[in-house]
Protein backbone atom coordinates (compact mmCIF):
# COMPACT_ATOMS: atom_id res chain seq x y z
CA UNK A 1 0.00 0.00 0.00
CA UNK A 2 2.73 2.41 0.97
CA UNK A 3 4.71 1.65 -2.16
CA UNK A 4 1.68 2.48 -4.21
CA UNK A 5 1.35 5.81 -2.54
CA UNK A 6 4.96 6.80 -3.06
CA UNK A 7 4.72 5.83 -6.72
CA UNK A 8 1.82 8.10 -7.36
CA UNK A 9 2.85 10.85 -5.00
CA UNK A 10 6.64 10.93 -4.94
CA UNK A 11 8.06 12.58 -1.83
CA UNK A 12 9.66 15.68 -3.23
CA UNK A 13 9.90 18.40 -0.62
CA UNK A 14 8.38 21.16 -2.71
CA UNK A 15 8.41 24.79 -1.61
CA UNK A 16 4.63 24.86 -1.38
CA UNK A 17 4.67 21.89 0.95
CA UNK A 18 7.31 23.40 3.22
CA UNK A 19 5.40 26.67 3.49
CA UNK A 20 2.24 24.74 4.27
CA UNK A 21 3.99 22.77 6.97
CA UNK A 22 5.47 25.90 8.52
CA UNK A 23 2.06 27.58 8.57
CA UNK A 24 0.48 24.55 10.22
CA UNK A 25 3.19 24.27 12.86
CA UNK A 26 3.06 28.01 13.56
CA UNK A 27 -0.66 27.68 14.14
CA UNK A 28 -0.31 24.59 16.33
CA UNK A 29 2.52 25.99 18.41
CA UNK A 30 0.86 29.40 18.67
CA UNK A 31 -2.28 27.79 20.04
CA UNK A 32 -0.14 25.63 22.33
CA UNK A 33 1.44 28.76 23.81
CA UNK A 34 -1.94 30.44 24.26
CA UNK A 35 -3.03 27.40 26.28
CA UNK A 36 0.15 26.77 28.23
CA UNK A 37 1.57 30.22 28.88
CA UNK A 38 -1.19 31.44 31.23
CA UNK A 39 -0.86 28.22 33.23
CA UNK A 40 2.92 28.55 33.32
CA UNK A 41 2.53 32.16 34.44
CA UNK A 42 0.14 31.06 37.19
CA UNK A 43 2.67 28.56 38.52
CA UNK A 44 5.71 30.86 38.48
CA UNK A 45 3.80 33.84 39.88
CA UNK A 46 2.53 31.71 42.74
CA UNK A 47 6.11 31.77 44.07
CA UNK A 48 6.28 35.60 44.05
CA UNK A 49 4.95 38.20 46.43
CA UNK A 50 2.46 40.85 45.34
CA UNK A 51 4.97 43.65 44.77
CA UNK A 52 7.15 41.39 42.65
CA UNK A 53 4.16 40.36 40.52
CA UNK A 54 3.56 44.08 40.06
CA UNK A 55 7.17 44.95 39.26
CA UNK A 56 8.12 42.15 36.91
CA UNK A 57 5.21 40.38 35.33
CA UNK A 58 7.19 38.16 32.97
CA UNK A 59 10.28 37.28 34.97
CA UNK A 60 10.95 34.19 37.03
CA UNK A 61 10.73 34.73 40.80
CA UNK A 62 13.80 36.34 42.38
CA UNK A 63 13.25 34.18 45.44
CA UNK A 64 10.98 31.12 45.29
CA UNK A 65 8.44 31.68 48.07
CA UNK A 66 7.22 28.20 48.99
CA UNK A 67 5.62 29.88 51.98
CA UNK A 68 2.80 31.02 49.65
CA UNK A 69 1.68 27.44 49.28
CA UNK A 70 1.72 26.80 53.03
CA UNK A 71 -0.27 30.01 53.59
CA UNK A 72 -2.82 29.13 50.93
CA UNK A 73 -3.24 25.63 52.34
CA UNK A 74 -3.74 26.93 55.89
CA UNK A 75 -6.01 29.80 54.86
CA UNK A 76 -8.91 27.60 53.78
CA UNK A 77 -7.75 25.56 50.81
CA UNK A 78 -7.23 22.50 53.06
CA UNK A 79 -10.82 22.69 54.27
CA UNK A 80 -12.23 23.21 50.78
CA UNK A 81 -10.23 20.23 49.59
CA UNK A 82 -11.69 17.95 52.27
CA UNK A 83 -15.24 19.10 51.49
CA UNK A 84 -14.71 18.60 47.77
CA UNK A 85 -13.32 15.13 48.36
CA UNK A 86 -16.31 14.15 50.52
CA UNK A 87 -18.88 15.58 48.11
CA UNK A 88 -17.18 14.12 45.06
CA UNK A 89 -16.57 10.62 46.41
CA UNK A 90 -20.03 10.17 47.93
CA UNK A 91 -21.84 11.50 44.87
CA UNK A 92 -19.66 9.51 42.46
CA UNK A 93 -20.16 6.21 44.28
CA UNK A 94 -23.92 6.70 44.52
CA UNK A 95 -24.23 7.98 40.93
CA UNK A 96 -22.40 4.98 39.51
CA UNK A 97 -24.31 2.54 41.72
CA UNK A 98 -27.73 3.99 40.89
CA UNK A 99 -26.70 4.31 37.25
CA UNK A 100 -25.74 0.64 37.13
CA UNK A 101 -29.02 -0.36 38.83
CA UNK A 102 -31.05 1.65 36.36
CA UNK A 103 -28.99 0.46 33.41
CA UNK A 104 -29.56 -3.16 34.45
CA UNK A 105 -33.30 -2.58 34.76
CA UNK A 106 -33.45 -0.87 31.37
CA UNK A 107 -31.32 -3.39 29.51
CA UNK A 108 -32.16 -6.88 30.82
CA UNK A 109 -35.95 -6.85 31.05
CA UNK A 110 -39.01 -6.16 28.97
CA UNK A 111 -41.71 -4.45 30.97
CA UNK A 112 -44.51 -1.93 30.87
CA UNK A 113 -43.32 1.65 30.82
CA UNK A 114 -39.83 0.71 29.64
CA UNK A 115 -39.82 3.09 26.69
CA UNK A 116 -41.26 5.92 28.74
CA UNK A 117 -38.53 5.51 31.34
CA UNK A 118 -35.89 5.47 28.63
CA UNK A 119 -37.27 8.64 27.04
CA UNK A 120 -37.54 10.31 30.46
CA UNK A 121 -33.90 9.48 31.13
CA UNK A 122 -32.74 10.76 27.75
CA UNK A 123 -34.90 13.87 28.06
CA UNK A 124 -33.30 14.81 31.36
CA UNK A 125 -29.94 15.01 29.58
CA UNK A 126 -31.20 18.24 28.07
CA UNK A 127 -32.29 19.83 31.33
CA UNK A 128 -29.76 22.24 32.72
CA UNK A 129 -29.67 22.75 36.48
CA UNK A 130 -29.92 26.56 36.19
CA UNK A 131 -33.56 26.29 35.23
CA UNK A 132 -34.51 24.61 38.50
CA UNK A 133 -32.44 26.83 40.78
CA UNK A 134 -35.36 28.50 42.61
CA UNK A 135 -37.50 25.37 43.26
CA UNK A 136 -34.39 23.39 44.30
CA UNK A 137 -33.41 26.18 46.68
CA UNK A 138 -36.86 25.97 48.28
CA UNK A 139 -36.70 22.16 48.27
CA UNK A 140 -33.37 22.16 50.11
CA UNK A 141 -34.77 24.50 52.74
CA UNK A 142 -37.96 22.51 53.26
CA UNK A 143 -36.01 19.21 53.48
CA UNK A 144 -33.67 20.84 56.01
CA UNK A 145 -30.74 20.09 53.72
CA UNK A 146 -29.80 23.71 53.01
CA UNK A 147 -26.24 24.49 54.11
CA UNK A 148 -25.22 20.84 54.38
CA UNK A 149 -23.08 18.77 52.03
CA UNK A 150 -26.18 16.69 51.14
CA UNK A 151 -27.61 19.78 49.43
CA UNK A 152 -24.81 19.33 46.90
CA UNK A 153 -24.49 15.54 46.84
CA UNK A 154 -28.16 14.78 46.05
CA UNK A 155 -28.58 17.14 43.07
CA UNK A 156 -25.14 16.17 41.74
CA UNK A 157 -26.29 12.55 41.68
CA UNK A 158 -29.59 13.42 40.03
CA UNK A 159 -28.03 15.57 37.29
CA UNK A 160 -25.23 13.10 36.51
CA UNK A 161 -27.51 10.06 36.63
CA UNK A 162 -28.99 10.22 33.09
CA UNK A 163 -25.62 10.31 31.36
CA UNK A 164 -24.14 7.64 33.66
CA UNK A 165 -27.13 5.36 33.27
CA UNK A 166 -27.15 5.58 29.48
CA UNK A 167 -23.39 5.07 29.28
CA UNK A 168 -23.56 1.90 31.41
CA UNK A 169 -26.70 0.70 29.64
CA UNK A 170 -24.85 0.89 26.33
CA UNK A 171 -22.28 -1.50 27.74
CA UNK A 172 -24.83 -3.84 29.38
CA UNK A 173 -26.67 -4.17 26.07
CA UNK A 174 -23.50 -5.61 24.56
CA UNK A 175 -23.33 -8.44 27.13
CA UNK A 176 -24.90 -11.59 25.61
CA UNK A 177 -27.91 -13.15 27.32
CA UNK A 178 -26.05 -16.50 27.55
CA UNK A 179 -23.98 -15.17 30.43
CA UNK A 180 -26.85 -14.62 32.79
CA UNK A 181 -28.65 -17.77 31.64
CA UNK A 182 -25.57 -19.80 32.51
CA UNK A 183 -25.48 -18.05 35.88
CA UNK A 184 -29.15 -18.88 36.52
CA UNK A 185 -28.38 -22.54 35.82
CA UNK A 186 -25.60 -22.30 38.40
CA UNK A 187 -28.24 -21.20 40.90
CA UNK A 188 -27.64 -17.42 40.91
CA UNK A 189 -30.68 -15.22 41.42
CA UNK A 190 -31.12 -11.99 39.48
CA UNK A 191 -29.51 -9.82 42.18
CA UNK A 192 -26.48 -12.08 42.37
CA UNK A 193 -26.23 -11.86 38.58
CA UNK A 194 -26.17 -8.08 38.91
CA UNK A 195 -23.67 -7.88 41.78
CA UNK A 196 -21.34 -10.80 41.00
CA UNK A 197 -21.49 -10.94 37.22
CA UNK A 198 -22.43 -7.59 35.69
CA UNK A 199 -20.64 -5.25 38.10
CA UNK A 200 -17.24 -6.99 37.85
CA UNK A 201 -17.60 -7.41 34.08
CA UNK A 202 -18.24 -3.73 33.50
CA UNK A 203 -15.56 -2.25 35.77
CA UNK A 204 -13.83 -0.31 32.95
CA UNK A 205 -17.02 1.45 31.88
CA UNK A 206 -17.95 2.07 35.54
CA UNK A 207 -14.54 3.65 35.96
CA UNK A 208 -15.18 5.90 32.96
CA UNK A 209 -18.57 6.87 34.36
CA UNK A 210 -16.98 7.58 37.75
CA UNK A 211 -14.35 9.87 36.26
CA UNK A 212 -16.92 11.81 34.26
CA UNK A 213 -19.07 12.30 37.38
CA UNK A 214 -16.09 13.19 39.53
CA UNK A 215 -15.14 15.87 37.02
CA UNK A 216 -18.63 17.34 37.27
CA UNK A 217 -18.86 17.25 41.09
CA UNK A 218 -15.36 18.61 41.57
CA UNK A 219 -16.05 21.66 39.39
CA UNK A 220 -19.74 22.41 39.95
CA UNK A 221 -20.19 26.01 41.01
CA UNK A 222 -23.77 27.33 40.93
CA UNK A 223 -25.30 24.92 43.47
CA UNK A 224 -22.11 25.18 45.49
CA UNK A 225 -22.58 28.92 46.03
CA UNK A 226 -26.38 28.85 46.40
CA UNK A 227 -27.02 25.82 48.64
CA UNK A 228 -24.07 26.32 51.00
CA UNK A 229 -23.76 29.27 53.31
CA UNK A 230 -21.10 28.34 55.89
CA UNK A 231 -17.52 28.94 54.89
CA UNK A 232 -16.49 25.67 56.57
CA UNK A 233 -18.69 23.64 54.19
CA UNK A 234 -17.53 25.16 50.91
CA UNK A 235 -16.15 23.03 48.12
CA UNK A 236 -13.13 24.19 46.11
CA UNK A 237 -14.93 26.22 43.40
CA UNK A 238 -17.06 28.19 45.88
CA UNK A 239 -14.19 28.31 48.36
CA UNK A 240 -11.77 29.83 45.88
CA UNK A 241 -14.20 32.64 45.22
CA UNK A 242 -14.31 33.32 48.94
CA UNK A 243 -10.54 32.97 49.07
CA UNK A 244 -10.14 35.63 46.39
CA UNK A 245 -12.32 38.00 48.40
CA UNK A 246 -10.29 37.48 51.57
CA UNK A 247 -6.89 37.72 49.86
CA UNK A 248 -7.72 40.78 47.78
CA UNK A 249 -4.12 42.02 47.86
CA UNK A 250 -2.12 38.90 48.57
CA UNK A 251 -1.74 37.77 44.99
CA UNK A 252 1.06 35.28 45.42
CA UNK A 253 -0.94 33.30 47.98
CA UNK A 254 -4.06 33.50 45.81
CA UNK A 255 -2.14 32.16 42.81
CA UNK A 256 -0.66 29.44 45.00
CA UNK A 257 -4.22 28.46 45.94
CA UNK A 258 -5.14 28.27 42.25
CA UNK A 259 -2.07 26.17 41.52
CA UNK A 260 -2.86 23.77 44.36
CA UNK A 261 -6.38 23.37 42.99
CA UNK A 262 -5.38 22.89 39.37
CA UNK A 263 -2.33 20.64 39.52
CA UNK A 264 -3.95 17.48 41.00
CA UNK A 265 -6.68 17.53 38.36
CA UNK A 266 -4.25 18.11 35.50
CA UNK A 267 -2.03 15.24 36.67
CA UNK A 268 -5.02 12.96 37.23
CA UNK A 269 -6.18 13.73 33.70
CA UNK A 270 -2.75 13.01 32.24
CA UNK A 271 -2.72 9.60 33.95
CA UNK A 272 -6.35 8.67 33.33
CA UNK A 273 -6.67 10.10 29.83
CA UNK A 274 -7.77 6.77 28.38
CA UNK A 275 -10.88 6.54 30.59
CA UNK A 276 -11.68 10.20 30.11
CA UNK A 277 -11.56 10.01 26.35
CA UNK A 278 -13.61 6.82 26.32
CA UNK A 279 -16.28 8.62 28.32
CA UNK A 280 -16.32 11.41 25.76
CA UNK A 281 -16.54 8.94 22.90
CA UNK A 282 -19.46 7.20 24.61
CA UNK A 283 -21.08 10.52 25.44
CA UNK A 284 -20.71 11.68 21.87
CA UNK A 285 -22.67 8.70 20.63
CA UNK A 286 -25.40 9.09 23.21
CA UNK A 287 -25.57 12.87 23.61
CA UNK B 1 -37.36 -14.99 32.68
CA UNK B 2 -39.70 -12.14 31.82
CA UNK B 3 -42.72 -13.69 33.55
CA UNK B 4 -40.73 -14.76 36.59
CA UNK B 5 -39.39 -11.23 36.99
CA UNK B 6 -42.58 -9.30 36.59
CA UNK B 7 -41.72 -6.77 39.30
CA UNK B 8 -37.95 -7.04 39.39
CA UNK B 9 -37.19 -4.31 36.79
CA UNK B 10 -39.18 -1.85 38.88
CA UNK B 11 -37.03 -2.64 41.93
CA UNK B 12 -33.92 -1.85 39.92
CA UNK B 13 -35.40 1.35 38.55
CA UNK B 14 -37.17 2.66 41.65
CA UNK B 15 -34.31 4.66 43.17
CA UNK B 16 -32.89 6.10 39.92
CA UNK B 17 -36.38 7.17 38.81
CA UNK B 18 -37.10 8.71 42.19
CA UNK B 19 -33.92 10.80 41.98
CA UNK B 20 -34.82 12.10 38.52
CA UNK B 21 -38.37 12.79 39.58
CA UNK B 22 -37.53 14.75 42.75
CA UNK B 23 -34.53 16.74 41.55
CA UNK B 24 -34.99 17.08 37.79
CA UNK B 25 -38.60 16.76 36.67
CA UNK B 26 -40.72 18.06 39.55
CA UNK B 27 -38.63 21.27 39.92
CA UNK B 28 -39.16 22.13 36.24
CA UNK B 29 -42.91 22.17 36.68
CA UNK B 30 -42.67 23.84 40.07
CA UNK B 31 -40.58 26.56 38.50
CA UNK B 32 -43.24 27.28 35.88
CA UNK B 33 -45.79 27.57 38.67
CA UNK B 34 -43.54 29.84 40.73
CA UNK B 35 -43.26 32.29 37.81
CA UNK B 36 -46.78 33.46 38.63
CA UNK B 37 -45.96 34.50 42.19
CA UNK B 38 -44.19 37.37 43.86
CA UNK B 39 -42.23 36.78 47.05
CA UNK B 40 -38.89 37.28 48.74
CA UNK B 41 -36.96 34.90 51.01
CA UNK B 42 -37.88 36.86 54.14
CA UNK B 43 -41.65 36.85 53.83
CA UNK B 44 -44.22 34.24 54.78
CA UNK B 45 -46.20 32.86 51.86
CA UNK B 46 -46.32 34.06 48.26
CA UNK B 47 -48.57 36.46 46.35
CA UNK B 48 -50.23 35.23 43.18
CA UNK B 49 -49.79 37.95 40.57
CA UNK B 50 -50.74 36.20 37.32
CA UNK B 51 -48.65 37.19 34.33
CA UNK B 52 -47.25 40.33 35.97
CA UNK B 53 -43.70 38.90 36.15
CA UNK B 54 -43.77 38.13 32.45
CA UNK B 55 -45.08 41.60 31.61
CA UNK B 56 -42.34 43.20 33.71
CA UNK B 57 -39.73 40.96 32.13
CA UNK B 58 -40.68 41.93 28.59
CA UNK B 59 -40.28 45.59 29.57
CA UNK B 60 -36.97 45.01 31.35
CA UNK B 61 -33.97 46.34 29.38
CA UNK B 62 -31.55 44.12 31.36
CA UNK B 63 -33.45 41.07 30.13
CA UNK B 64 -32.79 42.11 26.54
CA UNK B 65 -29.13 42.83 27.29
CA UNK B 66 -28.83 39.36 28.79
CA UNK B 67 -30.60 37.76 25.85
CA UNK B 68 -28.37 39.63 23.39
CA UNK B 69 -25.27 38.53 25.30
CA UNK B 70 -26.45 34.91 25.26
CA UNK B 71 -26.99 35.09 21.51
CA UNK B 72 -23.48 36.57 21.09
CA UNK B 73 -22.22 33.75 23.28
CA UNK B 74 -23.95 31.17 21.08
CA UNK B 75 -22.69 32.58 17.78
CA UNK B 76 -19.09 33.06 18.87
CA UNK B 77 -18.99 29.67 20.61
CA UNK B 78 -20.34 27.81 17.60
CA UNK B 79 -17.83 29.49 15.28
CA UNK B 80 -14.82 29.02 17.53
CA UNK B 81 -15.60 25.76 19.31
CA UNK B 82 -17.36 23.78 16.60
CA UNK B 83 -15.68 25.41 13.58
CA UNK B 84 -12.31 25.86 15.27
CA UNK B 85 -12.50 22.46 16.95
CA UNK B 86 -13.11 20.78 13.61
CA UNK B 87 -10.17 22.57 11.98
CA UNK B 88 -7.83 21.77 14.87
CA UNK B 89 -8.95 18.13 14.74
CA UNK B 90 -8.47 17.91 10.97
CA UNK B 91 -4.95 19.33 11.25
CA UNK B 92 -4.03 17.00 14.11
CA UNK B 93 -5.33 13.96 12.24
CA UNK B 94 -3.37 14.82 9.10
CA UNK B 95 -0.75 12.17 8.33
CA UNK B 96 2.07 14.72 8.42
CA UNK B 97 1.32 15.73 12.01
CA UNK B 98 0.08 12.41 13.34
CA UNK B 99 3.19 11.48 15.28
CA UNK B 100 3.08 14.63 17.40
CA UNK B 101 -0.67 14.97 17.51
CA UNK B 102 -1.23 13.10 20.83
CA UNK B 103 0.96 15.71 22.53
CA UNK B 104 -0.90 18.68 21.02
CA UNK B 105 -4.27 17.03 21.61
CA UNK B 106 -3.53 16.41 25.29
CA UNK B 107 -2.27 19.93 25.92
CA UNK B 108 -5.20 21.54 24.07
CA UNK B 109 -7.53 19.53 26.27
CA UNK B 110 -5.97 20.64 29.59
CA UNK B 111 -8.07 23.86 30.03
CA UNK B 112 -11.22 21.73 29.91
CA UNK B 113 -10.21 19.76 33.00
CA UNK B 114 -9.30 22.75 35.16
CA UNK B 115 -12.06 24.21 37.36
CA UNK B 116 -13.66 27.24 35.75
CA UNK B 117 -13.06 29.20 38.97
CA UNK B 118 -9.30 28.68 38.64
CA UNK B 119 -9.43 29.78 35.01
CA UNK B 120 -11.62 32.78 35.85
CA UNK B 121 -9.35 34.09 38.60
CA UNK B 122 -6.33 33.50 36.37
CA UNK B 123 -7.90 35.46 33.51
CA UNK B 124 -8.85 38.20 35.93
CA UNK B 125 -5.08 38.62 36.32
CA UNK B 126 -4.47 38.34 32.58
CA UNK B 127 -7.04 41.06 31.83
CA UNK B 128 -5.83 43.25 34.70
CA UNK B 129 -5.23 46.77 33.35
CA UNK B 130 -1.98 47.31 35.31
CA UNK B 131 -0.19 43.98 35.38
CA UNK B 132 -2.28 41.92 32.96
CA UNK B 133 -0.41 39.73 30.49
CA UNK B 134 -2.75 40.80 27.70
CA UNK B 135 -1.98 44.52 27.97
CA UNK B 136 1.70 43.83 28.62
CA UNK B 137 1.78 41.71 25.49
CA UNK B 138 0.07 44.41 23.44
CA UNK B 139 2.63 46.94 24.72
CA UNK B 140 5.42 44.55 23.84
CA UNK B 141 4.32 44.20 20.21
CA UNK B 142 3.66 47.93 19.89
CA UNK B 143 -0.13 47.89 19.94
CA UNK B 144 -0.32 50.17 22.98
CA UNK B 145 -3.42 51.94 21.72
CA UNK B 146 -5.41 48.70 22.05
CA UNK B 147 -4.76 48.26 25.76
CA UNK B 148 -7.73 48.72 28.03
CA UNK B 149 -9.46 47.49 31.18
CA UNK B 150 -10.98 44.53 29.36
CA UNK B 151 -13.39 43.45 32.06
CA UNK B 152 -14.07 46.93 33.41
CA UNK B 153 -15.19 48.45 30.12
CA UNK B 154 -18.84 47.87 29.29
CA UNK B 155 -18.13 47.59 25.56
CA UNK B 156 -15.50 44.84 25.89
CA UNK B 157 -16.56 43.00 29.07
CA UNK B 158 -18.84 40.42 27.45
CA UNK B 159 -16.31 39.67 24.70
CA UNK B 160 -13.53 39.23 27.23
CA UNK B 161 -15.78 36.80 29.09
CA UNK B 162 -16.73 34.89 25.95
CA UNK B 163 -13.04 34.63 24.97
CA UNK B 164 -12.29 32.78 28.21
CA UNK B 165 -14.97 30.20 27.40
CA UNK B 166 -13.39 29.66 23.99
CA UNK B 167 -9.96 29.22 25.55
CA UNK B 168 -11.45 26.60 27.85
CA UNK B 169 -13.49 24.61 25.35
CA UNK B 170 -11.95 24.49 21.85
CA UNK B 171 -9.67 21.59 22.76
CA UNK B 172 -12.56 19.78 24.40
CA UNK B 173 -14.79 19.97 21.32
CA UNK B 174 -11.81 19.09 19.08
CA UNK B 175 -11.55 15.71 20.85
CA UNK B 176 -15.04 14.75 19.62
CA UNK B 177 -14.01 15.56 16.06
CA UNK B 178 -10.72 13.69 16.45
CA UNK B 179 -12.63 10.56 17.49
CA UNK B 180 -15.00 11.00 14.55
CA UNK B 181 -12.20 11.58 12.03
CA UNK B 182 -10.36 8.49 13.29
CA UNK B 183 -13.46 6.47 12.42
CA UNK B 184 -13.38 7.57 8.76
CA UNK B 185 -12.02 4.68 6.66
CA UNK B 186 -8.54 5.53 5.44
CA UNK B 187 -9.31 4.12 1.98
CA UNK B 188 -11.51 7.14 1.26
CA UNK B 189 -8.55 9.48 1.67
CA UNK B 190 -6.27 7.19 -0.29
CA UNK B 191 -8.74 7.01 -3.16
CA UNK B 192 -9.03 10.81 -3.15
CA UNK B 193 -5.25 11.11 -3.18
CA UNK B 194 -5.12 8.85 -6.22
CA UNK B 195 -7.53 11.25 -7.89
CA UNK B 196 -5.11 14.03 -7.08
CA UNK B 197 -7.17 15.75 -4.38
CA UNK B 198 -5.29 18.18 -2.16
CA UNK B 199 -5.65 18.63 1.60
CA UNK B 200 -8.37 21.27 1.41
CA UNK B 201 -10.38 19.24 -1.06
CA UNK B 202 -10.11 16.12 1.09
CA UNK B 203 -11.22 18.17 4.09
CA UNK B 204 -14.27 19.61 2.30
CA UNK B 205 -15.35 16.50 0.40
CA UNK B 206 -14.50 13.68 2.81
CA UNK B 207 -13.96 14.93 6.35
CA UNK B 208 -16.79 17.46 6.61
CA UNK B 209 -19.60 15.19 5.32
CA UNK B 210 -18.31 12.27 7.39
CA UNK B 211 -18.36 14.18 10.66
CA UNK B 212 -21.83 15.59 10.12
CA UNK B 213 -23.38 13.63 12.95
CA UNK B 214 -20.83 14.70 15.56
CA UNK B 215 -21.11 18.27 14.25
CA UNK B 216 -24.80 18.21 15.12
CA UNK B 217 -24.10 16.78 18.56
CA UNK B 218 -21.32 19.26 19.40
CA UNK B 219 -23.36 22.16 18.04
CA UNK B 220 -26.28 21.10 20.20
CA UNK B 221 -24.05 20.86 23.28
CA UNK B 222 -22.35 24.19 22.54
CA UNK B 223 -25.59 26.08 21.89
CA UNK B 224 -27.15 24.68 25.06
CA UNK B 225 -24.07 25.54 27.14
CA UNK B 226 -23.86 29.04 25.69
CA UNK B 227 -27.51 29.70 26.48
CA UNK B 228 -27.23 28.47 30.05
CA UNK B 229 -23.69 29.70 30.79
CA UNK B 230 -23.26 30.98 34.34
CA UNK B 231 -19.76 30.39 35.64
CA UNK B 232 -17.56 32.54 33.41
CA UNK B 233 -19.70 35.71 33.43
CA UNK B 234 -20.52 35.40 37.12
CA UNK B 235 -16.91 34.85 38.16
CA UNK B 236 -15.26 37.35 35.83
CA UNK B 237 -17.61 40.35 35.90
CA UNK B 238 -20.64 39.36 37.97
CA UNK B 239 -22.65 40.66 35.01
CA UNK B 240 -21.12 44.12 35.21
CA UNK B 241 -20.09 46.79 34.70
CA UNK B 242 -23.64 48.09 34.95
CA UNK B 243 -25.28 44.83 33.82
CA UNK B 244 -23.49 45.10 30.46
CA UNK B 245 -22.22 41.50 30.57
CA UNK B 246 -25.29 39.97 32.20
CA UNK B 247 -26.52 36.68 30.69
CA UNK B 248 -29.80 34.96 31.49
CA UNK B 249 -28.34 32.62 34.13
CA UNK B 250 -26.46 35.35 35.97
CA UNK B 251 -29.60 37.48 35.83
CA UNK B 252 -31.58 34.64 37.43
CA UNK B 253 -29.02 34.58 40.23
CA UNK B 254 -29.05 38.34 40.60
CA UNK B 255 -32.85 38.56 40.64
CA UNK B 256 -33.10 35.80 43.24
CA UNK B 257 -30.20 36.40 45.59
CA UNK B 258 -29.24 40.06 45.14
CA UNK B 259 -32.62 41.67 44.43
CA UNK B 260 -34.58 39.05 46.45
CA UNK B 261 -37.24 38.81 43.74
CA UNK B 262 -37.64 35.05 43.74
CA UNK B 263 -40.72 34.94 41.50
CA UNK B 264 -39.06 37.18 38.94
CA UNK B 265 -36.04 34.86 38.92
CA UNK B 266 -38.34 31.88 38.35
CA UNK B 267 -39.87 33.76 35.41
CA UNK B 268 -36.45 34.24 33.78
CA UNK B 269 -35.83 30.52 34.35
CA UNK B 270 -39.09 29.68 32.60
CA UNK B 271 -38.04 31.78 29.59
CA UNK B 272 -34.66 30.05 29.60
CA UNK B 273 -36.44 26.68 29.71
CA UNK B 274 -38.60 27.65 26.72
CA UNK B 275 -35.53 28.82 24.75
CA UNK B 276 -33.56 25.64 25.45
CA UNK B 277 -36.61 23.49 24.64
CA UNK B 278 -37.12 25.23 21.29
CA UNK B 279 -33.45 24.77 20.44
CA UNK B 280 -33.49 21.11 21.49
CA UNK B 281 -36.52 20.43 19.31
CA UNK B 282 -35.08 22.30 16.33
CA UNK B 283 -31.81 20.45 16.71
CA UNK B 284 -33.47 17.05 17.07
CA UNK B 285 -35.47 17.81 13.95
CA UNK B 286 -32.38 18.96 12.02
CA UNK B 287 -30.48 15.91 13.26
CA UNK B 288 -33.25 13.57 12.08
CA UNK B 289 -33.51 15.13 8.64
CA UNK B 290 -29.71 15.18 8.42
CA UNK B 291 -29.66 11.45 9.11
CA UNK B 292 -32.28 10.60 6.53
CA UNK B 293 -30.41 12.22 3.67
Amino acid sequence: MYNNKTLVNPKKPSLKKTIGLITVYTFLIGYLLIVLYPLFWMVISSFKDTSEIFRSVWALPEKWLFQNFIDAWNNGIAEYFVNSIIVTSVSVILTVFLGALGAFGLSRFKFRGQNILLIVTMGSLMVSPQISLIPLYELMQSFGLYDSLWALILPYIAYRLPFTLLLIRGFFLSIPKDYEEAAFIDGYNIYQVFFYLFIPMSLPILCTAAIMSAYFSWNEFLFAIVFINSDSLRTIPAGLLQFRGVLETNWGVLLAGLTISAIPIISLFLFMQKYFLRGLAGGGVKG
Amino acid sequence: MDTKHKWTPYYFLALPSLMLLIFVYVPIFQNIGLSFYQWNPFMEGKNYIGFQNFINLFKDPIFYTALKNNILYVIISVVFQVGGGLIVAAILEDTVIRKLSPVFRTIYFIPAVISTIVIAILFDFIYNPQIGLLNEFLNLVGLDQLTKAWLGDSTTAIFAVIAVSQWKSIGYIAIFFIIAIQNIPNELYEAAELDGAGRINKFIHITVPRVKEITFVTTAVTVCEAFTVFNEPYMLTGGGPGDSSQVLSTYIYKAAFTNNEMGYAATISTILLIITLIFSIVQLWLFRSGKEE
